[in-house]
């Protein structure tokens, strides 16, 4: 728990990590009064609708000065800003404002209002979180015209001298623009969420941010020192001097364990007492190929090869497929590239294939399900995986979804075929070709000695295998708090896969979220896993951590929390063993235990 | 007489704020009505509002329908777009 206190503590979400230390500086917007009054004369409604055009031209104008002056840099910049000013223009807001200053004869503060509130709840109707967010656009735009309307000047962040921490109900793009980012320590918000334009842009600009705190503009005054937890989310408004040493303490720390990781990236994940595994990354486009070395990922654990098929009407063809492969596997050379065949189902794929309207997709025809049924759709794909192999030979091929032997037998059959017809036509491929399998339906775990006699290597998919294991949807509200990986039954199943892999003698991955959780990572080398794949993000601390961890200590550990009975049991201990075992990084990373006393009640 | 033209969203975001923008600046170039149908559903194109609140997340099938005298015009300018993805992922 940190020491000392401070006058309030306020929690949020953190959307990038870091600690800023130093003044706060509040932007205020949006918090105009609106004084409500009503236009009897149309002479008086007249002038009003001129007022609000005026109101309107006049931030017109302030966006395209700001937008003129947006160098080459920022071209998610200007979107924004010409999305604003669409949005200024907009009937939904200008046109309708003018129709309830001429219908209800109000001014044109409320009827602005009104008009706003109107498209608010169109906005919330919306399904797409993301889509529902951009209401804060529009939020931003109305404010403009409203503060322009009561006459008075939005304070400009462009003015702000010393080196700050933005404190501002939300942050819009043309502010963010305005900032001088040499002297932005931090930034706090009373909206956004991890989406939200804040979030994007002071991740790009690496400044720490924690947003979505609701009410801090009210909380704190410009001037009063306050701290930036973007690590954990927290924010604290003027702590007295012992927890100022502590954060400035942490604040060094953190810096200089975020360097340490950067350098020590490429590293082995080996273990005190010599026990090595192989940390990879997993990948969705071509383009993150880059990050994975970046981050010392020693190769590419899962390919998803979904992109090319979802983002064309029909799926794509053999040389988009082979030169998308064969760019991937030259740049992660030497390393391997494990590429799983299409895991898709059919309702997400072109109208044309399976039948329609399943009314359980995640049980219906889909992955190896799917291309069993398209016979032409899993050949193309084979035969460009198979291609690149023969002129890379870092390749390896692993079927999703397989739920038994007979399955895998009908995949490795059409496998053989097309190799095969390759030969016959003189098409080079890799002969010794490695062919593996997800093992992430729950009968694949039940047969997995059987399965493990016909395959090279298994690739346990925690994701699916907890879902169709717990029989958890877990996007759906109602049930996603039961989506526990560390569910009694989830590790005897990964135990029971990956004990049935090494009897047989083929090397057992994991990938899926379970494999970058910094908290699992005992459990995991309890399993003697030979590699983990994961988002490259997160492979330079599981790296770390592992290089201070045990393989005795951790089968041990294994041992004991497979004793536990339930998911809480077992989270509790692993946090209590990580906490010790790992404190350096614990406390730099997840310091979300400590309660704060703050003097104003208990708020943290 | 009314142009038709399908067309699916397949960038990663959908309609969102900068995709709809970009809708809103190829339509108010043309004199036509146009709108963007989806299901039963329908939205003025030359409103950036109008567009978001359609909801249009990545994988909507829309119907745009251009009426006037450059109606051809504006569909083929709408169609570099969606064709383009929009210049996105």
């Amino acid at each position: 728990m940190p020491p000392g206190s401070a006058r309030m503590v306020l929690d949020g979400i953190g959307v990038t990590p870091g600690i800023a230390i130093g003044k706060a500086h509040r932007v205020d917007r949006d918090r105009i009064s609106r004084v409500y009054y009503h236009l009897l004369s149309p002479l008086q409604k007249r002038e009003e609708i001129e007022r609000f055009e005026a109101a309107v031209s006049k931030a017109e104008f302030d966006l395209r000065e700001i937008r003129s002056k947006i160098v080459g840099d920022f071209p998610e910049h200007v979107y924004i800003l010409d999305a604003h000013l669409h949005i200024l223009q907009d009937q939904m807001l200008y046109n309708e404002t003018i129709r309830i200053i001429e219908e209800q004869g109000i001014n044109a503060e409320w009827a602005l209002r009104q008009a706003l509130e109107n498209a608010q709840r169109l906005f919330a109707k919306i399904d797409d979180e993301y889509i529902r967010g951009r209401f804060s656009d529009v939020d931003y735009v109305a404010a403009q015209v409203l503060s322009n309307l009561t006459g008075r000047n939005a304070q400009s962040v462009a003015g702000i001298k010393e080196r700050v921490i933005i404190v501002a109900h939300d942050l819009s793009p043309a502010d963010t623009m305005q900032l001088q980012v040499e002297k932005t320590l931090g930034f706090v918000t009373d909206m956004g969420g991890k989406t939200s334009h804040t979030a994007i842009i002071t991740r790009s600009l690496d400044i720490p941010a924690v947003v979505g705190l609701e009410n801090v503009t009210q909380a704190v005054n410009s001037g009063e020192l306050m701290v930036v937890d973007g690590t954990v989310g927290r924010v604290i408004i003027d702590p007295d001097e012992e927890l100022l040493n502590y954060y400035h303490e942490r604040q060094f720390q953190l810096e200089r364990y975020r360097k340490e990781l950067a350098r020590s990236a490429k590293l082995p994940a080996e273990t005190e007492d010599g026990f090595s595994i192989k940390i990879e990354a997993n990948i969705e486009f071509l383009e993150e190929v880059v990050a994975v070395i970046d981050n010392g990922a020693e190769g590419i654990g899962l390919y998803r090869t979904e992109y090319l098929y979802l983002n064309s009407e029909y799926p794509p063809d053999e040389e988009t497929l082979f030169w998308n492969y064969r760019e991937v596997a030259e740049i992660i050379y030497p390393e391997m590239v494990t590429i799983r065949t299409l895991d898709i189902g059919a309702d997400k794929f072109s109208a044309k294939m399976g039948p329609c309207g399943e009314t359980n997709p995640a049980l219906g025809l889909r992955a190896i399900r799917l291309c069993l049924q398209e016979n032409e759709l899993f050949r193309t794909q084979l035969r460009a995986i198979l291609r690149v192999s023969g002129i890379t030979r870092n390749v390896q091929i692993m079927f999703p979804m397989i739920s038994g032997v007979g399955e895998l037998r009908a995949a490795k059959a059409i496998l053989t075929e097309v190799m095969e017809s390759l030969a016959q036509e003189g098409t080079k491929f890799d002969q010794s070709l490695h062919v593996g399998i997800m093992i992430e339906v729950p009968s694949a775990v039940a047969v997995a000695d059987l399965l493990a006699r016909e395959v090279d290597f298994f690739s346990i998919g925690t994701n699916d295998l907890v879902q169709y294991t717990l029989a958890i949807d877990r996007v759906n509200k109602q049930v996603a708090h039961l989506y526990e990986p560390l569910h009694p039954a989830i590790l005897r199943m990964v135990k029971q896969a990956s004990d049935a892999g090494r009897k047989a003698g083929i090397p057992v991955s994991l990938c899926g979220e379970m494999a970058g959780e910094p908290l699992y990572i005992p459990i995991l080398l309890g399993f003697e896993l030979d590699s983990l794949s994961m988002n490259a993000l997160a492979v330079p601390r599981v790296k770390q951590i592992i290089r201070n961890a045990n393989l005795e200590e951790s089968k041990a550990c294994l041992d004991e929390v497979l004793q536990f009975s339930t998911a809480s049991q077992i989270n509790e201990y692993l946090r209590e063993l990580t906490w010790r075992r790992f404190r350096e990084d614990f406390e730099l990373f997840e310091n979300k235990l400590g309660t704060l006393s703050s003097t104003h009640g208990d708020l943290s | 007489m009314v142009l038709r033209k399908e067309f699916t969203i397949r960038n990663k975001l959908g309609l969102h704020a900068r995709t709809a923008a970009k809708i809103v600046q190829a339509t108010t170039q043309f004199q036509s009505r146009i709108r963007i149908i989806k299901n039963d559903r329908e939205a003025d194109a030359k409103s950036i509002l109008d567009i978001l609140t359609l909801s249009c997340p990545q994988g909507t099938r829309i119907e745009v329908r251009a009426e006037g005298e450059d109606a051809a015009e504006a569909i083929s300018a709408l169609a570099v777009l969606f064709d383009n993805n929009f210049g996105e992922e």
